[in-house]
């Protein structure tokens, strides 16, 4: 047994600065992730980081960029605490001495972005988060806080109190990917979660192949809330091979879109009209996608993006790394040619439930970064606004793990905080099939931290055993690409109940064929089928959460668009859907989103770009 | 066409009797799981997928796993995989995993060449295996395209070396910014010039994927080399004008020990395998000029 007073899960953006809040605060602090630190995916991003730093700008515009920008199903407290501590945040990293792009002057550069009323995106080249994360990594180093890297962390030891409000998180189960030992992590404090995003539920997807959402699926089924889970981001730059995301800052810079006749398609085909390639996302998803369908796709697939007429100095200097990008993975040169882009996912904004201070509704879990919805992108994400997110509310999360006071909470969590129930017609009944392996089974009998782990200890040594044990079934790759097949047909950008319906029943048919599921490889060492199929496990159950998701918002908002209702219902739908495992029932309901403001109540517009 | 999809190249599968008791029988009794289930899916599968595929390549990949009977000797396993266009090394070797082998292990993650994590040694070179192109290596559709774990470090499994040594080597530098003084206030900005930027920005695209020290004779034959990515990211820091002078020559202090940049003899193959061009051996050579200068002020 290993003891902390924090435990950081996930060594991406939000992890590390959770980490280095944490150890600030005084706590023992110990980070556990599946990757070394610098493999995280947060190295992953590109375009910049969002903040408020000049003459001109303030962070209120940003707070009001950022509600607008979520279609008005953000959080208005979450959304005023990021916009104002963004700076700050900002600023220190560049204190940490993160190479930031540079004016004349000296200071940092800030370029446009999609959605933005004011250019105030920070950036270092076109490999910003490379630079964050590296930078955050040596602070880590510097304090010489402890990192477990290539732990796999594979449930949570959380009491089973009836009620999951009730419940305490006393650390986690984890092993070591080197050796296979399994082993407990004891937390006093708290358990912070920041295992990022879950693209590879669908198989066009800008994320790593270690995004599988393990954070959300395991305090999930521990009793946490998900919440948006439909909200589910498609950029509309990826390179149509393998996924691989072609920067905002091109567009950003001034690329330009064309369609297949040649047609700056934004413009021609009135998709947004002030705004063009710089509107947000979904509506340039939508308006690739429809090129598309419509006959005006090249190759009947993608589009084009160009970047030529920006020269080659400027292109250089601030997107250097999109011409290797477009290059190794698509052979194709952006000084000579266009690049081909097509939507792919991208970024999850739901999560796990959490208040602004990154608490879930289970007392000492904590959640930050991708893999949490403290609601601030509501149904859209702006560009930029994931990185500075994930530094002030991993920082915020940090600090209360590690006991900071930072006053009372205005976003409620956990079943409680439910305004109304919902019933949707779904044409199977999602959740477990076989709640043999239920993360809790509530009776309430365990309570004592030592006794919790032990017992989730003994039940994960198991579930291994089991797995390895076995001697033949189904391959977990299988079933995974069944998974992401049937998300990538049915709950992509375009929406329709009778596709929703039947994802739904194939991720049913995916849960049966996973209880089939065997690990053939028999080692200990370094085990990655074992691993893949644990992570499978997670997969399922966070696809399912957007599907249902999607089936029950019955409106057109931000990212989710929906076949049957093409328009935005501010008079119902000005909520979040949220789904509780409720051990293996999930449970669907609903509350309100928070529209006022410290000062001021955002109210809901027509978003015109 | 060939279905046959695997084979041994060396012997080692029946030298297991040495083991004994429990956990022999246990390791028999899992390998001979491993060796059916691969036997059926592989004439299933390959049967099918092969068949319809235009042209296949066909990878040699090196195997290794210290508790598995008849892999903890060394071998390669040959696979024949249906080559597409755009087609790279890391795409070949998950079609391997997830069609015929999957406990064939290996690192990877971003699939982007950020992470750094799929380092390999491809036909003779240190190389990312998703950045590769199978169609740029030379010949592949008539000969063997030959994957094996990266050379001078210790073989966990499979691909998987231990980057221990490696990690070591790069904390040994004290890889961290460490400004003399920051600028009044929270929001002020310490100013850095353009150029100092451009000087560094090399320097901090490393991704710690270890294809340098691999590379490096020297660091094969001295286990305490810095070696170049860890002296690269010394670079880093003693270039970037926002450290002072005090820390700048703890710092060279570092570098010029007896294993750091005296060490290193030019030979360029450090800077000719990096997957982030960052120019290597440069940086090596400045810092010796560095810290001669830094050893003239002294006399
Ligand atoms: C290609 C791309 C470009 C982007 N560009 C931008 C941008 O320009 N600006 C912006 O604001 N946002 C951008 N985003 C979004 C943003 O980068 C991500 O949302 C953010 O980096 C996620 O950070 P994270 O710390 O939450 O997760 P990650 O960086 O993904 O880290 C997750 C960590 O959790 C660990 N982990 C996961 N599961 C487990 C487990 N079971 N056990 C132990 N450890 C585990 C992993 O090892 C990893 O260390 C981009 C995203 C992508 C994919
Ligand atoms: S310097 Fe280059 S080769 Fe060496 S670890 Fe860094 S990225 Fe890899
Ligand atoms: S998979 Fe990340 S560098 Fe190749």
């Amino acid at each position: 047994m290993y003891e902390h007073d924090v435990l950081v899960i996930g060594g991406g953006g939000a992890g590390l600065r959770a980490a280095i809040a944490a150890h600030e605060e005084g706590a023992d602090v110990a980070i556990v992730t599946k990757l070394h630190p610098v493999r995280s995916h947060t190295g992953a991003a590109e375009g910049g980081i969002n903040a408020a730093l000049r003459d001109g700008d303030s962070w209120e515009d940003h707070a009001y960029d950022t509600m607008k920008g979520s279609d008005f199903l953000g959080d208005a407290p979450a959304i005023e605490t990021f916009a104002k501590n963004a700076p700050e945040e900002v600023i220190q990293l560049e204190h940490w001495g993160m190479p930031f792009s540079r004016e004349d002057d000296g200071r940092v550069s800030q370029r446009p972005f999609g959605g933005l009323s004011f250019p105030r995106t920070t950036y270092a080249g076109a490999e910003t988060g490379h630079h964050l994360l590296h930078t955050m990594y040596e602070q880590v180093v510097k304090r010489g806080i402890t990192v477990y890297d290539e732990w796999y962390v594979s449930r949570l030891a959380v009491t089973d109190h009836d009620d999951p409000e009730d419940r305490e998180c006393h650390g986690v189960v984890a092993y070591d990917i080197k050796t296979g030992e399994i082993a407990g992590f004891q937390a006093s404090g708290g358990v912070i979660l920041a295992t990022g995003g879950l693209g590879q539920a669908f198989d066009h997807t800008t994320n790593a192949v270690a995004n599988t959402g393990d954070g959300p699926a395991m305090a999930y089924r521990a009793g946490v809330p998900v919440e948006d889970m439909e909200m589910i981001q498609f950029h509309p730059t990826t390179l149509p091979s393998t996924g691989v995301l072609i920067s905002e800052g091109v567009r950003g810079e001034g690329g330009i879109l064309y369609n297949d006749q040649g047609e700056r398609l934004m413009f021609e085909y009135g998709y947004a009209n002030n705004e063009g390639e710089l509107a947000s996302r979904d509506v340039v998803a939508r308006a690739e996608l429809t090129e598309v369908n419509e006959g005006r796709g090249i190759e009947d697939e993608y589009v084009h993006l160009d970047m030529r007429h920006l020269g080659e100095e400027r292109i250089l200097d601030r997107l250097e790394n999109i011409l290797h990008l477009a290059e190794d993975f698509e052979g194709v040169d952006g000084l000579e040619e266009p690049m081909p882009v097509k939507p792919g996912q991208h970024y999850a904004m739901g999560g796990l439930e959490v208040d602004e201070h990154g608490e879930t509704c289970i007392d000492g879990l904590y959640a930050a970064g991708e893999c949490a919805c403290v609601s601030m992108h509501g149904a859209n994400r702006l560009g930029g606004n994931a990185l500075p997110e994930l530094l002030v509310f991993g920082a915020r999360a940090g600090w209360h793990a590690a006991d900071r006071d930072l006053g009372e909470a205005q976003i409620g969590t956990g079943p409680s905080a439910k305004s109304e129930d919902e019933d949707v017609d779904t044409p199977v009944s999602p959740g477990a099939i076989d709640a043999g392996d239920e993360d809790v089974a509530a009776d309430g009998a365990l309570v004592e931290p030592t006794e919790v782990l032990d017992h989730h200890v003994t039940a994960e040594e198991q579930r291994v055993e089991s797995l390895l044990e076995k001697d033949e079934g189904v391959n977990h790759a299988e079933v995974r690409a069944d998974v992401q097949e049937t998300m990538t047909q049915n709950v992509n950008v375009f929406r329709e109940e009778s596709n929703l319906k039947e994802a739904l029943e194939d991720l049913r048919v995916a849960r049966e064929r996973y209880q089939d599921v065997y690990v053939r490889d028999p080692s200990r060492t370094f085990n990655t089928d074992l691993i893949h199929t644990i992570e499978t496990r997670n997969i399922i159950d966070v696809a399912e959460a957007i599907t249902l998701g999607a089936l029950a918002r019955e409106e057109f908002r931000g990212a989710h668009w929906r076949a049957e209702h093409q328009e935005r219902k501010d008079d119902e739908w000005i909520k979040h859907t949220m789904l509780a495992w409720n051990d293996g029932n999930p449970d669907l309901y609903y509350k309100p989103v928070i529209l006022e403001g410290e000062d001021k109540t955002y109210e809901p517009k027509e978003r015109s770009y | 066409m060939s279905t046959e999809v695997t084979e041994k190249e060396t012997e080692a599968q029946t030298e297991t009797e040495a083991e004994s008791g429990e956990s022999a029988h246990q390791s028999r009794r899992m390998e001979q799981k491993r060796q059916q289930a691969s036997q059926r899916d592989l004439e299933e599968e390959a049967r099918t997928e092969i068949d319809e595929a235009e042209q296949t390549i066909e990878v040699k990949v090196f195997r290794f796993d210290p508790e598995v009977a008849g892999k903890e000797e060394p071998r390669f396993d040959t696979f024949h995989v249906p080559f597409f266009k755009g087609m790279t090394v890391l795409d070949a070797l998950i079609y391997a995993r997830d069609h015929y082998d999957s406990s064939l292990t290996f690192r990877h993650s971003c699939r982007q060449a950020i992470c750094g994590s799929d380092a390999l040694f491809v036909n003779g070179r240190q190389r990312l295996g998703c950045k590769t192109q199978i169609a740029d290596l030379e010949d592949h559709l008539n000969s063997t395209i030959r994957i094996e774990p990266l050379p001078h470090q210790e073989v966990v499994k499979d691909l998987v070396v231990d980057m221990e040594h490696f990690y070591d080597q790069m904390e040994a530098v004290e890889p961290f910014f460490d400004a003399d003084e920051l600028p009044d206030g929270d929001l002020e900005e310490q100013r850095q010039d353009r150029e100092n930027r451009e000087k560094i920005k090399m320097s901090t695209r490393c991704i710690w994927c270890g294809a340098c020290m691999s590379s490096c004779n020297i660091a094969a034959g001295d286990n305490e080399y810095l070696g170049p990515a860890a002296i690269n990211k010394a670079y880093r820091f003693a270039m970037d004008e926002r450290e002072g002078e005090d820390r700048k020559q703890q710092r060279l202090n570092i570098i010029e020990q007896e294993h750091g940049v005296w060490r290193c003899q030019t030979q360029f193959s450090c800077t000719e395998v990096c997957p982030k061009d960052i120019p290597l051996t440069e940086h090596i050579q400045e810092l010796k000029r560095e810290s001669v200068k830094n050893n003239l002020k002294f006399w």
